[in-house]
């Protein structure tokens, strides 16, 4: 048999998954929908963002809740040439490791910065929020970060 | 929290949708069986170690893990060798409870596959019975086996029951 | 500190699908089947020989439920088999079998594993494995993720854009004396360095290839072992370890889960390695694990090409571990280490000691 006489066909998988945040996600999803940023203090007294239920290093028990951000610096960037279809921005953007002011741990997401000359490691961000209307406590009412004015970007 | 100060409902819930597109291809072995539907015939598989002849045929034999190379052209009638009666309605459901569902053994193959038993009340299928397949109109017949529309009795005498033990 | 002297076992057939950009016609089953009957015609083995089977896969690649099921056709399990099976890459299906191994009721085990990336995009399947609330939403590819690490590298001044073009360059002209390699190259690092970035800094000759593939080893006890292959890769010892999923919380410059299961392996005690294969799908990761192996410059790493000349996804890792016992069997090596890898920027790491000599074996996870 040769390869014409094999069948193929589009196949499609949608999971629609919905899944229960719990009580320490849950407030990092919900403080997003207000615009606002929240981590938690590890076993060292180190701030993780986004908070976690243990230390990720140690596996302790994790403290309270603290506000962290809006603003941070970039630890760590890449820059998407070409967006994916799967990706909430149409232009090409910087995928960066953000850790934000009152944090010890960086959090992934984007910069929507418009240029790869506008990136560099050490540079200050700020967060840029979805408006509230379309906020539905998720990692996306997020939108981006975005440099701040003279934040070092090169 | 401010969270309550601020009027918004605590977060629960998320929902993370996932789509996946894929391009399938069932194989070489499978891609013959399906294309034999399209043509309406039964097509499996012989197994050069044992002999068994599977359908459909994934291209390998499970029992001895070689390639099934051989096609080979099966009749249209064969036994139940085991059913069950479906009363409960479900969503998407195409056919009209009650109805049977059978395992056939087509004849000369050694492995059985479900197929719809009708032309006969649920109440009088039975183990052994024979049955022949009941293929759509010639215009309607493509590679999947929704070509095969159902199975009905042919009338003729019950299988022993040892010729298909082997398959239950 | 080493572990209780263990029961030597070696890696003693092995045998791997030629790798291509899409299978177009086999599934899983025709994909594999071939490549059992090679793994034991080899060495006149049969699967009646082997007490325990072990292999590595996902279905999400073709989007297939339980296509790890139906694989065991490939096999053959008639009478009902020992068995079992890891949504990893099949070098951990191979420690899975090893450590079975260990408690002295078996001689000999199959492993192996297979994947086809062509019949969806891999880059947003294998954005499934990160965590799921925070990280996956954000859809980012392995290649976004590993351009993170290796600016993460180039900022700390221990790697420049030339020396990722040098490893690109290096593995894909070796790659030209494998004859199951996808990619082979003698482009020079200045020729590659005009590639395009896909995810900047990685340009495209620092990404792995997208492949179907699949591959079989056959492990062996003692003197099974020694009736199989004359002069056997005894593994002398084998570990692995995970880090944090949250990729803020690592160094991504450094790899201590490499580095800790090299230790427990007992690759730092002995003789030093005179080769290496290491899975570093993309360029700058094969300088972090260097680094975490403390190889030097004399270890010959990477003769097959290693990932960048052929990543078939859950099969790379056990490929590592095949091509470095095939150099043992040959006389090429003496000791040589193998690695594999699983998850985003080198996330877990296994680290697998191979050694002509079966007096050697002293290490292995605890
Ligand atoms: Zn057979």
């Amino acid at each position: 048999m040769s390869d014409g006489d094999v069948l193929v066909a589009n196949h499609v998988l949608d999971y629609p998954y919905a899944r229960s945040v719990g009580p320490v996600l849950g407030a990092f999803f919900t403080a997003l929908s207000e615009g606002r940023i929240v981590g938690v203090e590890g076993s060292d007294g180190a701030v993780i963002v986004p908070p976690t239920e243990y230390d990720p290093l140690t596996g302790e028990d994790v403290g309270e809740l603290r506000d962290v951000g809006p603003g941070g610096v970039v630890t760590a960037w890449s820059w998407q040439v070409a967006p994916g279809r799967k990706h909430h921005l149409d232009h090409p953007f910087a995928w960066a490791l953000v850790r934000l002011d009152g944090a010890t741990t960086a959090m992934l997401h984007v910069v929507d910065a418009g240029d790869p000359g506008a990136m560099a490691t050490g540079m200050r961000v700020t967060a840029r929020f979805r408006p509230p209307a379309e906020r539905r406590g998720h990692v996306l009412d997020l939108e981006a970060f975005v440099p701040e004015p003279d934040g070092g970007g090169r | 929290m401010s969270g309550a100060e601020a009027g918004t409902q605590p977060v629960t819930v998320l929902e993370t949708p996932i789509h996946l597109d894929y391009v399938f291809t069932p194989g070489i072995a499978q891609s013959i069986f399906l294309r034999g539907l399209a043509r309406g015939v039964f097509l499996g598989q012989r197994c050069p170690t044992c002999g068994k002849v599977y359908i459909p045929s994934r291209g390998s034999c499970p029992v001895d893990g070689v390639a099934t190379d051989e096609v080979v052209e099966l009749p249209d009638t064969g036994i139940v060798t085991t059913y069950c009666v479906v009363n409960v309605p479900f969503a998407g459901q195409a056919v009209e409870i009650p109805y049977t569902c059978a395992q056939v053994l087509l004849d000369g193959a050694n492995i059985s596959f479900m197929g719809l038993i009708q032309e006969v009340p649920a109440d009088q299928v039975r183990m052994g019975m024979r049955v022949e397949a009941v293929w759509v109109p010639p215009d309607e017949l493509g590679p999947s086996l929704a070509s095969v529309k159902y199975f009905r009795p042919t009338g003729e005498p019950d299988a022993l029951y040892e010729s298909y033990e082997e398959y239950l | 500190m080493s572990a209780p002297a263990r029961r030597p076992v070696a890696v003693v057939s092995f045998a791997q699908a030629r790798n291509v950009r899409r299978e177009a016609s086999r599934n899983e089953v025709e994909l594999l089947m071939p490549v059992v009957s090679e793994v034991f015609a080899a060495i006149g083995a049969s699967k009646d020989d082997m007490g325990f089977i072990c292999s590595g896969s996902t279905d999400y690649l073709v989007g297939g439920p339980f296509s790890f099921v139906t694989a065991l056709d490939a096999v053959g399990v008639w009478p009902p088999r020992a068995e079992s099976h890891v949504e990893m890459d099949g070098a951990f299906a191979l420690y899975e079998a090893w450590v079975l191994m260990q408690e002295g009721a078996i001689d000999a085990a199959l492993v192996y594993s297979f994947g086809r990336s062509s019949p969806g995009d891999v880059t947003e399947i294998l954005a499934l494995q990160l965590d799921p609330y925070v990280t996956a939403p954000l859809w980012p590819s392995p290649v976004a993720l590993a351009a993170l690490q290796a600016q993460a590298l180039i900022d700390a001044g221990e790697a420049t854009e030339e020396e990722l073009a040098e490893v690109a360059a290096r593995n894909r002209s070796a790659a030209r004396a494998n004859p199951n390699a996808q990619v082979v190259s003698d482009a020079s690092p200045e020729e590659l360095l005009a590639d395009e970035y896909v995810v900047a800094p990685l340009r495209r000759h620092a990404l792995p290839p997208i492949t179907d593939g699949a591959a079989a080893i056959v492990l062996a006890a003692g003197e099974k072992a020694r009736e199989w292959r004359e002069r056997p890769a005894w593994i002398t010892g084998i570990d692995h370890r995970i880090e944090t999923h949250a990729l803020g919380c690592r160094d991504l410059t450094r790899s201590p889960s490499t580095a800790l299961a090299a230790e427990r392996a007992g690759l730092f005690e002995g003789p030093p390695v005179d080769l290496a294969e290491v899975h570093a799908p993309f360029a700058h990761q094969e300088l972090i694990v260097r680094r975490a192996l403390e190889l030097g410059d004399a270890v010959t790493v990477n003769p097959s090409g290693g990932a960048l000349a052929a990543n078939p996804v859950m099969s790379a890792g056990l490929i590592r571990i095949g091509e470095a016992a095939a150099r043992i069997w040959a006389a090429e090596s003496e000791r040589a280490v193998a690695h594999a890898t699983s998850g985003p920027c080198l996330q877990q790491n296994l680290v697998c000691v191979l050694d002509a000599s079966d007096g050697a074996v002293v290490g292995g996870g605890a």
